[in-house]
């Protein structure tokens, strides 16, 4: 598949933002007293900063951003239209929360479990979206919405580490301690699915896309010489040794060095990491193989 | 229940993309708008097709064939393009079985084009919006038209008449028929969409002839002692 910037720039911003506020709910849970409201607030806004830009990204992929609307009716099918629905009630509720804190309204563990719950929903449905198109097996897997978790839980810790070093340094230890953790998960879960995807045999076949049971058949033409939507859309048009190139840059970027930076430079650690996660899923989207493409071979 | 499809004979189709050009010509002249052109007259020339007609060579020379393959929508019974869709922009017709896009709905976001196994979606450049065939709807009921021409562009363009049009769920029709006892099969079948378009299979036509089948044992001018005419050919018995 074609990585789609406004995509990449959606997941991992907001992912960050889910992670980070998953992490200020336990930190409340566990060294709320220790804590002002101030952090809080502080981590609620920038929560809501990192998902507004995301959901402004998102509008560009859109041919017609002013209908945006719409793409939340048909939450009852379409995984897409569920996200729509889950980033903004994840947002109201970091809202919310970001308020009770500042207004000192209590109940604030109440909404951040909502908060929490929302930021968990909002993974599923984003990496669902993913997920569910059958026809992309190196998507449709369940390692597809835990390395959305793991990674979006690994880019917001590492964030709330850096905001922590600068807020509210008592924590700041030991958050870059749970960021190190999250992120070696990290390394796990998405060396397995580079490993499934590096071994998985497509289902269709020229055979059986065209419906010909013959062991050698070549494409001589594919109807049209200039490209088309499907010659632009379902294949990243890079070399092999660009897409290796990128791999090398997530391989360090999202994890090898923010691992060394984590608990010393936190701040750094999360700018790496935010750069390799972005070639982390352009990457996922490369990595995707639409079976649409074998009918698109040979120009003529 | 109805479900509308086209049925192509891979025997008979000759590559000649008639097809592909009356769909883009009715298409573009219809109530929708045009379907956007880029560089029509550039060295890149693309733009929004809803059929292409593709070739393949099956086998190794010198016992190749070669075969021209159209592909549209399939207007799948299970269409993976349809629940995904965000806004119910994309739908599949109750009535007919037809798959459309509500181009004033939809808002441009591909997601079903990534779903549908085989790439016949195509996003309009110009409108932003997905569009693919309709199965010719806005010709196929106009009682304005007379009625054996309410039948996809494609169909009535094609000159061998490679493509059939009718209701696949109906057992009598010509479709069906064509399915059942021409070897009618659907494309990627794994990827469980269950297409309502069928294609048939190329054809070997092998004609047993037997001798006397030629040369009748009958035949009165080799009984009852009748003259030789030797113009007439052999008789089994003559040839063994
Ligand atoms: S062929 Fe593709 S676009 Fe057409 S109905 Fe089937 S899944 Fe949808
Ligand atoms: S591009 Fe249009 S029709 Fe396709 S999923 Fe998006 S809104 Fe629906
Ligand atoms: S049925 Fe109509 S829209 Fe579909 S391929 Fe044929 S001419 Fe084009």
């Amino acid at each position: 598949m074609r990585p789609a910037f406004s995509v990449l720039f959606l997941t991992t911003l907001i992912g960050a933002g889910q992670g980070l506020f998953i992490t200020l709910f336990f930190c409340e849970l566990l060294a709320g007293a220790t804590l002002g409201s101030g952090f809080f607030v502080g981590g609620a806004v920038l929560v809501l900063v990192f998902s507004s830009l995301g959901g402004i990204s998102s509008v560009f992929h859109l041919g017609h951003p002013e209908r945006a609307w719409r793409a939340m009716t048909m939450w009852r099918t379409s995984w897409l239209a569920r996200e729509g629905i889950a980033l903004p009630a994840f947002m109201a509720a970091v809202f919310a929360y970001g308020l009770a804190h500042w207004l000192n309204l209590g109940h604030t563990l109440a909404i951040g479990t909502v908060g929490v719950v929302l930021a968990i929903v909002l993974f599923v449905c984003t990496g669902m979206i993913y997920g569910a198109i059958k026809v992309l097996k190196e998507w449709a897997h369940p390692l597809t919405i835990v390395n959305f978790i793991v990674l979006g839980c690994a880019s917001g810790t590492t964030l709330a580490a850096a905001y922590a070093s600068f807020t509210g340094p008592v924590l700041a230890g030991s958050l870059a301690q749970a960021a190190l953790s999250l992120t070696v998960l990290g390394v796990l879960t998405r060396a397995a699915s580079l490993w499934r995807n590096a071994t998985l045999r497509p289902v269709s076949t020229l055979q059986t896309a065209i419906g010909i049971r013959h062991p050698r058949i070549v494409q001589k033409s594919q109807g049209a010489m200039g490209g088309s939507y499907n010659t632009r859309e379902f294949f990243h048009g890079k070399s092999p040794a660009f897409v290796r190139g990128v791999l090398l840059t997530m391989l360090l970027g999202a994890f090898v060095l923010p691992l060394l930076l984590v608990l010393s430079l936190p701040l750094l650690a999360f700018i790496v990491q935010y750069l390799g996660l972005l070639a982390e899923r352009w990457y996922f989207f490369a990595e995707a193989q639409h079976p649409q493409n074998l009918y698109y071979q040979t120009v003529g | 229940m109805t479900q509308l499809a086209l049925v192509i004979d891979l025997n008979v189709c000759v590559g000649c993309h008639a097809c592909v050009t009356n769909c883009k010509q009715w298409n573009t002249s219809g109530a929708a708008g045009a379907l956007v052109d880029c560089n029509p007259y550039e060295a890149e020339p693309n733009g929004t097709f809803f059929n292409r007609v593709q070739t393949f060579e099956v086998g190794s020379f010198p016992n190749t064939e070669t075969v021209h393959f159209p592909k549209s929508c399939l207007h799948c019974e299970d269409p993976a393009c349809v629940p995904v869709c965000p806004t119910g922009a994309s739908y599949k017709r109750k009535e007919d079985g037809i798959v459309l896009v509500d181009y004033d709905k939809c808002i441009g976001c591909k997601y079903c084009s990534w779903a549908c196994p085989y790439g016949v979606r195509e996003f309009d450049e110009q409108r932003k919006v997905m569009t693919k065939c309709t199965l010719c709807v806005d010709r196929i009921y106009d009682e304005s038209l007379p009625e054996e021409r309410r039948k996809p562009s494609c169909v009535l363009a094609c000159p061998p008449g490679a493509r059939l049009f009718g209701d696949v769920h109906d057992p009598d029709s010509e479709v069906s028929v064509a399915i059942r006892e021409r070897g009618g099969y659907q494309l990627m079948p794994e990827a469980g969409t269950n297409p309502a378009n069928h294609y048939l299979p190329r054809r070997k036509t092998v004609i047993p002839v037997r001798a006397e089948e030629l040369y009748r044992s009958d035949n009165p001018h080799k009984i009852d002692g009748a003259p030789f005419d030797k113009n007439l050919p052999p008789t089994t018995e003559e040839l063994n």
